[in-house]
């Protein structure tokens, strides 16, 4: 059984096909992550407010209906110093497409990380754990997990990737807080399990890391579309009467 | 359901030999069961008549004996009305070897089997398949025994998706003296697929370690074939085409796009202590090194070899694998020492990589082995074998597996494959001790081992 409000949250989205930013870390906070001070406003005074609150910098994110990926049409904006400058970056986002409101939330500070999970046809929903920001496509320096992950899977994990020494800590760094990390990966492996059936895939990028905290500084939640179309396992080739394998098979090697 | 009568079966029918083409696959299968393993086979064809001098019955019901395994070789279309003379004679199990099903879009036609199947518990493997190859038990491969070659019968259960896969594994496990107890191809894997046979052959006294070749499974299936996996107490080693496939579809999500169907497979395969082959080399040799050493270390391995540059070589393929060769203590490199023959104590090097020079003979090689696998941090030992030393003779094999049997460590070697050394080679193999054609794939043998647990 879902949880009534984050049941509340996917159902609100299911017409857009995915969760705004706002409402995933409303999600998230339900399930024990832990995410930054926001506010999610139309109203410019109120977003004012609200930043000189929890003090300056800033950072200010765009809601829309039409931005999934706001970094590619200039949608975050970090290190706002004053009200000034978030004025000017309200108007700018008040303009854009499908406009529905502006995030204002507090600057953090540490190691990018991505933490993911997908629903995967062969194996249900698996659990990433990567070096994060928006360059995660190009190096792919990440470890997956079959969900639901155990304890003893979370240094594994980290143990995978070429950049594990950024979250152990290098050249005088504070390494990442261990315990918080395990928990937020435990914590989020458990929602992954509770979502089961309703997500697709799930991406929060950043998790930003210090020796104090792991906050979810952004997070996309893609809804599950229904079934699509897959010819059902073992109605491959026929071997029956040509035992032999064609040619031009790849075998691609394992790096 | 009950595989074993199928898998053993004393009683054979063959349904659907041709009495005109003695070419026929079925013709084939039969001839094989007659003149080559032991079980009684029966011919079927709806016109009778005599095939090598034997009356072919018209149908199954006719048969005289309970049939414990039934060969289809008819015509898609019949398939369902001999399957159903399977089911009312009683027989044990059937192999359906006829194509035309769901890899021709006949999905109706081969889900009407699976239907008739289940409601009789009644096990069938295939259609379109090859089927079953036992040694000295039973072969239902519609290929001429003097065209096919057949491992010796060993502890490795094969199971294929692809007929061509299983037939050429087969060539390449025999190359190696790698023994098979079970081998199926499973073709569309309508009704009996991996998880089944996974189940069977965990409990299967004859199988040691039990390997599969996967191009997909169906939704959802992995995740029960994986942890069906890890609580099999045999190894299970999968070897995955298809890698370059899936993921096109263009993601939305980081996630979805990095964490493509094949990096999810490999990890998740790890995570659960199932031992990936990267190719059909490494099939085999994971398939031969499990099989002698079904348990996984952590992956702390000595390297003893006569020549300093295959013990540099191989530290370098360790590190690449993730296996370590810790350096011995100088206590230790002492007590080694001392049980060398004089004229190689002051030559040799002892650290690990452990290098006894072109100088050492036999009973070198079988101190040294015997001292550094009686070391507790050591969990492997790695011998790269150079048998063109003079000090060597072909024995060597033999007196090094007598050692391992006696040390209870496990032990792998490298000796070049060429026929001149085929008494060294044969002297491990026989003896049940893995060794390599290369120096790599003696320490990804190592490897496999370290593999072989949850990560």
């Amino acid at each position: 059984m879902l949880d009534p409000s984050i049941d509340a949250i996917l159902t609100q989205a299911a017409t857009a096909g995915w969760v705004f930013e706002p409402e995933a870390k409303r999600l998230l906070k339900t399930a024990g992550l832990d995410t930054p001070a926001f506010i999610w406003t139309r109203d410019l005074p109120e977003a004012k407010r609200f930043a000189r609150r929890i003090g300056y910098p800033v950072v200010a994110k765009i809601v829309s209906s039409q931005v999934i990926h706001k970094t590619e049409v200039g949608g975050v904006v970090t290190g706002i110093g004053g009200d000034t400058e978030l004025e000017r970056v309200f108007r700018r986002f008040y303009a854009m497409d499908g406009f529905e409101g502006i995030l204002v939330e507090e600057t953090l500070a540490g190691v990018e990380l991505i933490v993911g999970a997908k629903m995967d046809d062969q194996f249900g929903p698996v659990v990433l754990l990567g070096i994060g920001g928006i360059a995660v496509e190009v190096y792919q320096d990440v470890s997956v997990r079959m969900a639901p992950l155990e304890a003893h899977d979370i240094p594994s994990m980290i143990d995978c990737l070429k950049g594990r020494r950024l979250i152990s800590g290098f050249r005088g760094t504070e390494p990442v807080n261990m315990e918080k990390l395990s928990c937020l990966l435990l914590d989020f492996s458990a929602l992954v399990m509770h979502l089961a059936g309703r997500f697709a895939s799930i991406d929060l990028n950043p998790v930003i890391c210090d020796a104090r905290r792991c906050t979810v500084a952004d997070a996309r939640i893609m809804l599950d579309r229904g079934p699509t179309e897959e010819p059902p396992a073992g109605a491959g080739r026929k071997n029956g009467a040509d035992p032999l394998p064609g040619p031009g098979r790849i075998c691609l090697r394992r790096s | 359901m009950n595989f074993k009568p199928m898998f053993a079966p004393k009683t054979m029918a063959v349904v659907g030999v041709s009495l005109g083409n003695h070419r026929h696959p079925a013709n084939v299968i039969y001839n094989k069961a007659l003149h080559r393993y032991p079980a009684t086979v029966y011919p079927v064809n709806p016109r009778g008549g005599r095939l090598q001098g034997n009356r072919v019955f018209q149908n199954l019901s006719e048969i005289p004996d309970k049939v414990d395994l039934v060969v289809i070789a008819v015509r898609a279309g019949q398939v369902p009305g001999v399957l159903a003379a399977c089911i009312e004679a009683g027989a044990g199990g059937a192999t359906i070897i006829s194509g035309g099903f769901a890899e021709v879009g006949r999905h109706d036609l081969q889900q009407q089997l699976v239907e008739m199947a289940r409601a009789a518990d009644f096990p069938f493997i295939g259609p379109n398949c090859l089927g079953i190859y036992v040694p000295e038990v039973v072969d239902t491969f519609f290929l001429p025994a003097e065209r096919l070659v057949r491992p010796e019968s060993g502890k490795v259960a094969f199971v294929s998706q692809s007929g061509g896969v299983l037939v050429d594994q087969m060539v390449k496990f025999a190359g190696e003296g790698v023994g098979l107890a079970l081998a199926v191809s499973i073709g569309n894997k309508a009704l009996i697929r991996e998880i089944d046979l996974l189940n069977y052959l965990a409990d299967d006294p004859k199988t040691g370690v039990i390997a599969f070749y996967i191009e997909g499974f169906a939704k959802g299936e992995g995740r029960r074939f994986v942890r069906l996996a890890r609580e099999c107490p045999k190894p299970v080693v999968v070897l995955k085409s298809g890698k370059s496939a899936g993921g096109r579809r263009a993601a939305s999500s980081h996630t979805a796009s990095v964490a493509g169907d094949y990096r999810v497979f490999s990890a998740v395969l790890a995570q659960h202590g199932i031992v990936e082959a990267v190719n059909e080399y490494q099939l085999v040799s994971c398939c031969e090194v499990l099989s002698a050493y079904p348990r996984g270390i952590s992956g702390r391995v000595g390297i003893l070899t006569g020549s300093g540059g295959h013990g540099v070589l191989s530290v370098d393929v360790c590190a690449a694998h993730g296996l370590t060769v810790p350096e011995l203590s100088a206590e230790e490199q002492e007590r080694l020492r001392s049980r060398l023959a004089g004229n190689i104590r002051q030559i040799a090097s002892l650290k690990n990589p452990i290098d006894l020079t072109g100088s050492a003979t036999d009973d070198d090689f079988v101190e040294a082995a015997a001292g550094l696998s009686g070391l507790e941090q050591i969990e492997c030992v790695i011998i790269l074998l150079l048998p063109y030393s003079p000090g060597i003779t072909s024995d060597l094999g033999a007196r090094l597996s007598e050692l391992c049997r006696r040390q209870k460590k496990p032990l792998v070697a490298y000796v070049p494959h060429v026929e001149r050394y085929r008494m060294l080679i044969e002297g491990f193999e026989l003896n049940g001790i893995p060794v390599s054609p290369s120096i790599e794939g003696a320490i990804e043998m190592a490897d496999a081992m370290r593999r072989c647990q949850p990560c």
